[in-house]
This record gives C-alpha cells, structure tokens and sequence, in this order.
C-alpha cells in the first residue's frame, strides 16, 4: 500500500523531470541517479518503520487483551486491521475466475446391445449406455464476476474420444434487482426439476427414460432467459426462455427469430425446519425441420430398420414434484429425498418414410409421454442408497393413408425401468457409486445392468442448487 | 387465472412493510444480536436453526424467496456459508445484499481470526482459507462485531441513528457487566484439558483458557472411523483430557464413544443461541455454556 503510493510519487515526479533530465549533462545525470537513490533508501527505511511499528502495535494490542477489558476492544480493533490487509491478494492472480474440474468414470455391465432403442421411441434420441470401463465426460467450469452487472459462466465437456465440447457459456446479470435474473448464451434450459443439473450431481449413473427419450439426457438452449421471483414469503418463480432451438426435440435451421420457446413457474416452501418441497410446470413449443430418424422399424419389417425425417410442430408439458425431509433439518446426518416428473409431448407434422427408398411423406401426430419416481435416501453420513421407477408410453400415432402400411402406429408397449443404487461420498468432494437395474424399456429384450462410477471434483467447487 | 393473480396480488400486498430493515441472518447468533441492536426496526429471518450443520445446508428456495426482500444479510463469512449462500443472494434477483454491497454483512470481518491455514489443500479436510470460522463461541468477539454491525444499520437506515447508537450503548454495558461475570465463573476452567469432536472451539479455548488435546474427527468435516477413535483413545491415555466437547448439531454418538471408554464427561454445548434449551438468548447460550463446561471439567 504504502510501497504503491510512494513508487507512484517517484515515478511522477521522474516523468515530470524527463524533459529537463534530457537536456541535462551526464553529472546531472548522476546527480538525479544518486538523488532517486537517496530518495528510495528513505522510502524504504520509512516502510520498515512502519512495519515495525504496526508489529508493535499488534503485540501490544495483545498484551492489552489480557490486562483490561476496555483494552482488549481497542486490541481488537488494531489486531483487526492486518488481517483485513491479508486477506487482499495482489497481482494479476488475484483476479483469476473460479476454476473447477470434474472427473468421472464408470465400469458398465450390459446384457443386451444398448446401440437397440426404446421400443416406440426410434425417432427419439437413444443415449444407450457404454459397456466396459469409460472414462466419463471431464467437466472443466470456469467462472467469475464479470463487473458489477455480469457474472460469466462457461462449462467445457471434455469428451473422452478427444475433443472439446461446450455446455455452458453464458452471462447472468447480477443488478437488475427486483427479483429479475437474466441470463443469455448457451444455458440448460430451467424447465423441470432436474434439467438443470449437472451430471455430476445426478443421484442416479444415468438420466430418467422420461429425459433420454424426450431430451436427449438435457435440454440446453442457445438464447435467453428471464426469471423474475415474486417478493412473497413463499418461493414464487416465473421463467421463459427464447432460444435456437437446436437440440431434441427441435432440429437446428437457419431463420431469424427464436426457435423454440420455454415458459416454466415454480413454486415451493418449506414445512418447519424439517421438510421442503417445490412443484413445477414448464411448457416447450419448438420446430423440427427434417428431423432424421435411422433404424427405425417399419410395418414391413425392413431389416435393420429404415432412416425417416420429420418436420413439424412440437409442445410438451411437463409437471415435477420434490419434497425433502431432514431431521432437525440437518442433511450432513440424514435425508430423504423424493422426487418425480411427468412429461408429455404432442408431435403434429408430415413424416417422410424411408428416405433411401419409398420416400413417402404424409402427416403424422403422436403424443409420447413418460414419468419417473426416485427416492434417495442418506441413511448415515456419508452413505446414500436410491431407488428409481421409469415408465414411458409411446402413444398411438395417426398416420397419413399413404404411410399406413407403412410407418408402425401402436407399438402396444410401454418401456419400463427399475434402478437401485448405493453410493459413499468420503467427503463433499469425491463420490463411488454402485447401481443395479433391471431395464425393460425394450420389448422383449430385457437387461440386467450393472454400473460402477466415480465423481470427484478438484478446485473451486461451487453451492449447489436445491 | 383469475383467482391466481388475484391470490398474487393480495400476497404482495399483504407483505409486512413495517420494519425499517428486512434482515436475513444465516446463523441464529447473529439474529439474536441483529435483535438486541435493532429492537422492533428490524423484521429477521434466521436462515438456519442451532440443529443444522451451518456448513451443509442446502440453497432452499424458500431461502431465497427470504433473500428476495431483504435488506441485509448478516453472516458469519469466512466461507462457513460457502456452499449455499452464494446461491441463495445470485437466485434472489437482490442486488442490495450482493458480497460487497452495504447491505451484505460479515461477521468474520470484525474479528481477529484463528487458525488461518499455512497451506490450502483439500488433503486437509474442510479448511476455511480466512480461518476457523466457528467464531460465536468466543463472547469477547460479539463486542467489535455489535459495533460494526450497529455502523452498517445506521448507514442502512440513518434515520434512525440514535436509536441503533442508544441500543448499541446499552448492550455494550450489559454485555462487559456479562463478560466479567463469565470471566470470573469460567476461571476454574483455564488449563482444563478437553478433546473435541470437530475442531470447532478455538475461539472457546483462547477466550477461556481450555487445553485442546486433540480431535475426534481425523481431518475437519470427516467423520470419525472406530479405528481412528481407538487412536484417540490411546493418545488420552497418555494426555487424559477431562471432558470432550461437541457442539448441539453434532453426531452424539463419537463423543459418546470416547466418553464411555476414556471415562471422562462428553459435554454438550449449545454452540449458538437455540442450542438447547436454556440457550434462548445470547445472555443466556454463554451462562449455559460455562455451566456446562464447569459440570464437565468436576
């Protein structure tokens, strides 16, 4: 501090002398070097006063504590000031974001080829799972204030086949006020419960059949956000979203305007100090435009199944439900946690059937929809043990007359599952998980799956959300 | 529709707008103290109760519903609340109580810190960069706490100037007539041995002169494993301690352990106004705490 301002004095008063210093003789010069030189010496002779003095300060600041109580405030007080100067950093570092990274991995034990969709659920992504030891995605998060208006975050996914991959880029004003938080870039989208969530915080290796099937695991946006929260005792959210509209269900065109459109609300409370809940409905409306579909499976039973494209409306709603119980509200002990989300979605456009081939197009409209239960329980520090239900109905389409016979219409099937799962966190840090399910979302070709996984989290670990 | 506007708008108008100052306290200590200060100018929500872990709690949405209408925040800082406060004031949509802002305060600030660690490596447990942050338990520290925290509500609220200088007098006064008398009963204790369960009293131990053998837990924030409390257990046979110390929140069941079989006193203590109790005040958590410790250390 003191260093600083003294520097800063010398270096005006150099830069002030500089024309004259020029058209100086070289004994004038090595007169102004031996006065700088001077100049410095007492400079810094005057600092170590001043340190020396503040240590005075403090020990006696410390001694007074023990003598008399009207001292010791005062010895606070002087004590307080050095701890306050330490806890600022200087330098370029100083200013550093938040930097964290997530490295995961996980051992997996299939009994059927997971490369085979959910029956009635072709032309919807299949996330499968990865048979054998995977190193999971690596999560690198960056972020930090901005200024006083802006906070950035950017999450990098770092794929284990090489490559880069962006989640999450965006900026979140922080001074709006009045309850209002916006957010602009690439975003999981806030509808739902667990869209938001990072993989890392899931409590289950994979994402709920209702999320693979109708998201693709996630809904993220490139586009914008506002949330405004009520001024209200209980927790009154309300969300939209404008975006690209470039993933599942919408496919990426190029048009001005918003792609797709997402209006959410939440609501939630706590009951005493012991329980919380929140509830929540979200509306999604997007456009897919030549939707390509492969290996889906027709009425004439086409091996290998034949490449369809959609084009056409899309609207889901979706209603989620979390309720937490803590004793004494203390989740470092124990804590349950139940939770579950119901998502329906009605497709209105035309289908083009086997593409490489007949190339038939006329319209088509279904609605799918699907739900999960999960409840997770921690029953002693450390030790948390899940259990999960999947269901998803593909509904019954109706088919233009040009593709009855050819496009399958009532799968009469609804795709189910079962997981259970145990994990141990040794700390907050690093988490092994174990889970068993028993995935009958394929007709006839039910699966025993077994799956080993490890989370750990270096650096800055930021707060979770709720 | 209708009747769901209409139900938001009586909410909105049915907010009690009376207090001068919308307080949200993370702990009840600070609560308790933004109380004696502010008198009926304040309305406060405490964020956690005595029987919550203040390191884990989770950004509840009805914390940031509170957060939403506050105009100071009181927290204790030194990243005890770290991993849900930061959530909780960026959810809010309130940029009054932003770290920074004069409507964020931190406790930690006022004080001398103890046990700022020479290194930061995760190796080490739950390390707090600025400090044990567990800094409630030292009565002494309230004092610089009470008159900073008095500056931040005048500048809040400058109308009411001597209304927060008249009330910050007044504590001042009780409070040294209590410390006195805390000092005088607790002096038996200085040089008592004790063990702890989380390393959660250094603040205690400098203020009334306990001897911290040990703790129970291997690093800050771990739990215990049997095999590490028998290591423990022989260390208290070489240096016997009197009593081991946890605070209300804590697992009962280590101490216990150590208690039974080192046969000496597991000692509860309330650790923050609401611990227990008899802990119904600030006055009264320290009368407590002393009683406690001198029932303990016989």
């Amino acid at each position: 501090m003191f260093k600083k301002t003294y520097l800063s004095a010398t270096l005006a008063a150099l830069l002030s002398h500089l024309p004259y210093a020029s058209a100086a003789t070289n004994g004038d010069l090595q007169s102004i070097r031996e006065q700088i030189q001077q100049l410095k010496q007492s400079y810094e002779q005057r600092i170590a006063q001043l340190e020396q003095r503040l240590q005075q300060a403090e020990s006696a600041g410390k001694r007074a504590e023990a003598v008399a109580e009207q001292a010791q405030a005062t010895a606070q007080q002087t004590v307080v000031s050095p701890a306050a100067a330490s806890g600022t950093n200087a330098g370029e570092g100083a200013f550093n974001p938040a930097i964290s990274l997530i490295l995961g991995g996980t051992y997996g034990s299939l009994q059927q080829d997971p490369a085979v969709p959910a029956t009635g659920f072709a032309m919807n992504p299949n996330m499968g799972h990865a048979q054998g030891f995977n190193l999971g995605e690596s999560e690198l998060g960056i972020a930090a204030n901005i200024d006083v208006n802006y906070r950035g975050v950017a999450t990098l996914a770092l794929d284990p086949a090489g490559g880069v991959s962006v989640e999450n880029a965006y900026v979140q004003t922080s001074a709006l006020g009045n309850g209002l938080n916006l957010k602009f870039g690439r975003y999981f989208s806030g509808m739902g419960y667990l869209n938001e969530q990072h993989a890392h915080a899931w409590d289950f290796v994979d994402q709920p059949l209702v999320y693979a099937a109708l998201w693709g695991n996630q809904l993220g946006e490139d586009g914008l956000q506002v949330k405004w929260l009520a001024p209200t005792d209980i927790f009154i959210e309300l969300g939209a979203e404008l975006g690209r509209g470039r993933g599942f269900p919408g496919s990426d065109r190029v048009k001005n305007g918003a792609g797709s459109g997402v209006l959410f609300a939440h609501i939630a409370d706590d009951i005493g100090i012991e329980h919380s809940w929140r509830a929540g409905v979200s509306l999604h409306q997007t456009r897919a435009e030549n939707r390509i579909s492969d290996g889906v499976p027709d009425l004439p039973g086409t091996v290998g199944g034949v490449s369809n494209s959609f084009s056409g409306d899309s609207q889901t709603a979706g209603l989620d439900f979390v309720w937490k119980y803590s004793p004494n509200g203390n989740i470092r002990d124990r804590y349950v946690k139940v939770q579950s989300e119901y998502f329906r979605r009605k497709e209105i456009g035309s289908l083009t059937y086997d593409l490489a081939t007949a190339n038939i197009a006329d319209s088509y409209s279904v609605t799918q929809s699907g739900w999960y239960l999960q409840g997770v329980y921690q029953f002693m520090p450390h030790w948390r043990t899940g259990l999960r239900y999947d269901r998803l109905d593909p509904g019954i389409a109706s088919i233009g007359p040009l593709n009855a016979g050819n496009v399958i219409g009532n799968y009469a099937f609804n795709p189910t599952r079962t997981s259970v799962m145990l994990d141990y966190s040794p700390s907050e840090f690093s988490r092994l998980r174990l889970q068993l399910a028993r995935d009958n979302s394929r007709q006839g070709l039910p699966d025993n799956q077994l799956f080993l996984q490890y989370i750990m989290s270096l650096g800055a670990h930021g707060a979770h959300t709720y | 529709m209708r009747k769901i506007l209409a139900l938001l708008l009586l909410l909105a108008w049915a907010l009690p707008a009376h207090a001068a100052l919308n307080v949200f306290a993370c702990e009840p200590e600070w609560a308790a103290l933004t109380q004696i200060l502010a008198g009926d100018q304040a309305s406060i929500y405490t964020a956690t109760g005595a029987l919550q872990d203040p390191h884990r709690i989770e950004a509840r949405p009805s914390l940031i519903a509170k957060a939403r209408r506050a105009n100071l925040v009181v927290c204790t800082g030194a990243e005890l609340e770290m991993a849900w406060l930061p959530v909780v004031l960026r959810e809010s949509g309130n940029s009054a109580i932003h770290p920074g802002s004069s409507g964020y305060f931190e406790a930690a600030n006022a004080v001398h810190m103890l046990d700022i660690p020479a290194r930061l490596d995760r190796a080490d447990g739950d390390v707090h960069a600025r400090g044990n942050p567990h800094i409630q338990t030292d009565a002494r520290n309230f004092l610089p706490i009470a008159d900073a925290l008095s500056q931040r509500l005048t500048q809040l609220d400058p109308a009411n100037t001597t209304h927060y200088q008249n009330r910050l007098a007044a504590f001042q006064q009780q409070w040294r007539a209590a410390l006195k008398k805390w000092e005088r009963q607790a002096a038996p204790l200085k040089g008592t041995t004790i063990v702890v369960q989380h390393k959660g009293f250094p603040y205690l131990n400098n203020w009334l002169g306990l001897q911290e053998i040990t703790a129970l837990e291997p690093k800050p924030g771990m739990e215990p494993s049997a095999a590490y409390l028998g290591q423990v257990l022989s260390q208290l046979k070489l240096h016997p301690a009197k009593m081991v110390l946890r605070a209300a929140y804590q697992d009962a069941r280590p101490s216990q352990w150590i208690a039974q079989r080192a046969h000496i006193a597991a000692v509860e203590l309330p650790y923050t106004v609401g611990g227990n109790d008899a802990a119904s005040n600030l006055f009264s958590l320290f009368d407590d705490t002393i009683a406690r410790l001198l029932t303990g250390a016989q």
